[in-house]
């Protein structure tokens, strides 16, 4: 350890000045530091445009936005948090903390690293761009589903091609992260003895090089129906619709794994660290993250239950979905039993983290119900969807994020954040997440479709209710952005093991941890 | 304004009490008026209350240890870190938990998926933004749209609201007609893009897909006006495609298809939708 800090000591060749840092970079913590910034400005412009739609849902009858502006809403709003905040935020948190965590100088793949970054905001920018076309931004929601999607105007092929770019930057991102893992651990760092983000990113990273192709195949079989007259999805030439949401789906369903793994291994750095205990059940751990990473390719036909498949596939997808909840419900009995007779504190990370096991598992019960084919006959495309997938992703993956920032922010900017507004920003967040999407449950149990911008008026009362916390909730993450600039300029100075509890390479290091660490490896406890 | 903020208070005050207003509509699914919708309710409500059981033990667990084994009072972690026995336990338990669920699940689903037997056929095509109903024996043709009621105050600045009409978004031109007590066979296409059949009470929700016909059942139990809409994103009418069932008792059903085929000239009236009527 002595030598690596003599080592970063010494003035380092590759920290320029000023804007040509960043688009230069080949440093794991400046690609990071991006990917995690990006994501956040991403965050804003997505939330935003769910503040349109909470809007235009606060009362029946249209009062801001046209249908057809509300669909362009409804679809960006799904595009850019998910590959444009989340994604991005889990590979910058990957970036940051894989190497310091498994004792590695840097990413096994420097150059390409920082390349997969600055695909993205060429992506996104085409994406967003579309929204100044004449006909504006694809309406066809994230799901893309043809032959709706192919009706588009001239945003169809910016968003395909946007698409292209943000599975590309996925793919270079899912191999860097393999390439560093099997091969630059330091001597002594076996698999077994990985920290659990670093497992959960191995396996969502073969996850990634598994499915974006895919997507990347379809959106071109669809770039292919519209532009060169194949067939692929039109029953008059031999295809057909439903092609297109098996491909999309045999995507989908593992994305929504590849969204919620590193989250999985979030938690499981942090509880331990705030109970004073180590993680219950390791190995149960880290075969179960494998079972649900395996079982995840085999479900993506309970997305399609109303589609009229045969009803031997409703029953497979139906009974290898349900399988899934087995390896789930075992990490959060691990967490709850590494919890159990610790000494638990509740610092804002821990806060976050336990907030993630319950309303996760909330997302987790509707998740089981929802996999009862008969019932998903009245569940599905309704708002108890849309309160299902955002229990899993907002309070399931966005809290994990939170918690993590929190968690290594002090790390890496070597300031410990503000407790009080910490806290704050927890408790506005926790309360008015729920008022937002519980009253979904409801509505979606009532009747009240997904994608509308217009409702019957006996769902007006919910709807008033959610609107109202995704306002207090939307405006809470203002919060966060203002703890974050806090912290990277001032703030108590953090010590290089932030937390007392904590264990893990990434806190040998001092805090900020230097621009470069390792370059000796250290040596592995135990 | 203020009267918005009387009913958002009444409704937190009633969703805080929601497992006594469970029967309510406006909380939980239709229990609904097919053999299949009732049986769909049931499950649901099974999966519910295991969920509810669930819940309370694993957030038992943790408000538990949230309580007694924070620092304050617990001061000296525990260390241990595994116990074969008891993660053996909770693999099994919640794969039997599961069992329970997929068992009648799996016998719903084949009940609800058995279209043999059928009394008669109706076909069913989407269109952007309206649903067509053909009754193939009787050659009757029915153009379903969006009730002109609704339609004058869906447009923003329309300067109309919604609380104005009856069924605002949930009336159509003309609604289907079926006979009550009969196993009415539905075969769904479309002849534009994706969009689903919906109607809550019936326990009935099935994708049409351009190009290929998808068949369900109903059974309607008793006479009535049952509501739904599209519930598949199909362009900016999306939201204004309603669906509207009646059911009759057999002998006023059969009234109604006399009466169709006496207005559009017998038997051969394949004519378009007739002149609007509310429903």
């Amino acid at each position: 350890m002595t030598d690596s800090i003599a080592l970063n000591a010494e003035p380092h060749y590759a920290a320029r000045g000023g804007l040509m840092r960043w688009i230069t970079t080949t440093n794991h913590k400046d690609i990071g530091t991006l990917y995690l910034v990006f994501s956040l400005i991403m965050f804003f412009i997505g939330g935003a445009m769910a503040m349109v739609i909470r809007a235009e849902l606060y009362q029946p009858g249209l009062q801001f936005v046209t249908p057809a502006f509300y669909n362009q809403m409804v679809t960006l709003h799904g595009l850019i948090m998910i590959f444009g905040a989340v994604m991005p935020a889990l590979v910058g948190l990957a970036n940051w903390m894989i190497p310091l965590m498994i004792g590695a100088p840097d990413m096994a793949l420097p150059r390409l690293n920082n390349w997969s970054f600055w695909i993205l905001p060429f992506a996104f920018t085409l994406l967003l761009l579309t929204l100044f076309l004449p006909g504006g931004a694809p309406e066809g929601g994230w799901t893309l589903y043809v032959p709706y999607n192919l009706e588009l105007g001239y945003s169809f092929p910016f968003m395909i091609f946007a698409i292209h770019l943000m599975g590309l930057s996925s793919i270079l991102g899912g191999i860097n992260v393999i390439v560093t893992i099997l091969n630059m651990r330091a001597p002594g760092m076996t698999l077994m003895k990985m920290p659990l983000f670093v497992w959960a990113w191995l396996i969502t990273a073969y996850l990634l090089v598994a499915v974006m192709p895919v997507l990347a195949g379809g959106v071109t079989m669809q770039l292919l129906d519209r532009y060169f007259g194949t067939h692929f999805f039109s029953v008059a030439g031999g295809g057909t619709p439903l092609l297109w949401q098996h491909v999309f789906w045999f995507f989908g369903h593992p994305e929504v794994y590849i969204m919620i793994l590193p989250a999985f291994g979030i938690i499981s750095e942090i509880v331990p660290t705030f109970s004073r205990k180590p993680l219950f059940g390791r190995t149960s751990m880290i075969y179960a993250l494998a079972s649900i990473a395996f079982l995840s390719f085999m479900v993506w036909g309970h997305h399609m239950f109303t589609s009229g498949m045969p009803v031997s596939a409703d029953l497979f997808f139906m009974f290898a979905t349900m399988l899934i909840a087995v390896p789930t419900g075992v990490k959060i009995f691990n967490w709850v039993a590494t919890m159990w007779r610790g000494a638990i504190t509740f610092e804002t990370p821990m806060l976050f983290a336990v907030a993630f096991i319950i309303l996760f598992t909330i997302g987790g019960f509707s998740g089981v119900m929802l996999s009862l084919v008969p019932a998903d006959f009245q569940y599905h495309n309704s708002y108890f969807v849309v309160a299902h997938l955002h229990y899993v992703l907002v309070t399931g993956t966005v809290f994990a994020i939170m918690a993590a920032v929190y968690y290594w922010l002090p790390k890496w900017t070597g300031h410990m954040y503000n407790e009080f507004w910490s806290k704050v920003h927890f408790w506005l967040s926790v309360i008015f997440v729920n008022v937002l999407y519980f009253p979904m449950h409801f509505l979606g149990l009532a009747g009240m479709p997904r994608r509308v911008p217009d409702y019957a008026v006996q769902f007006t009362d919910l709807n008033m209710v959610s609107s109202i916390g995704g306002f207090v909730f939307g405006a809470s993450q203002l919060i966060f952005v203002a703890i974050i600039f806090a912290t990277v300029y001032g703030g108590r100075r953090a010590e290089a093991r932030a937390w007392e509890g904590a264990h893990g390479l990434e806190w040998t290091v001092p805090s900020p941890a230097p621009y470069h660490t390792f370059t000796a490896p250290p040596e592995v406890p135990g | 304004m203020k009267h918005q903020w009387f009913r958002v208070g009444s409704v937190l005050l009633v969703a805080g009490a929601v497992p006594r207003t469970m029967a309510a509509s406006l909380y939980n699914l239709p229990r609904g008026v097919t053999p299949i919708s009732h049986e769909i309710y049931g499950l649901n409500l099974m999966a519910f209350w295991i969920m509810c059981a669930i819940a309370v033990v694993v957030f038992g667990a943790i408000t538990w240890s949230m309580i007694f084994h924070r620092r304050s009072r617990h001061p000296k972690p525990a260390t241990f870190q595994e116990n074969t026995v008891l993660e053996v336990v909770w693999t099994v338990i919640p794969f039997i938990i599961l069992l329970v669920m997929a068992v009648p699940a799996a016998r719903v689903l084949l009940h609800a998926e058995d279209v043999h037997h059928s009394e008669m056929t109706v076909e069913v095509t989407g269109y952007q933004w309206l649903w067509r109903y053909t009754y193939p024996r009787w050659h009757i043709n029915i153009y379903s749209r969006l009730a002109d009621s609704s339609l004058r105050i869906a447009p923003l600045d329309s300067g109309l609201s919604p609380y104005s009409v009856p069924h605002y978004l949930h009336s159509v031109t003309q609604p289907l007609v079926l006979p009550v007590g009969e196993k009415v066979r539905l075969l769904i296409t479309s002849r534009d893009v994706i969009h689903s059949w919906w109607v809550p009470d019936l326990g009935v929700q099935m994708d049409a897909n351009p190009g290929l016909v998808n068949s369900i059942w109903v059974r309607i139990l008793k006479p009535g006006t049952y509501r739904g809409q599209c519930n598949q994103i199909c362009g900016w009418g999306h939201a204004y495609m309603p669906i509207v069932v009646v059911a009759k008792p057999k002998t006023q059903f059969m009234a109604w298809v006399r009466e169709w085929q006496a207005r559009h000239g017998g038997a051969a009236g394949h004519a378009a939708s007739p002149a609007p009527q509310g429903s």
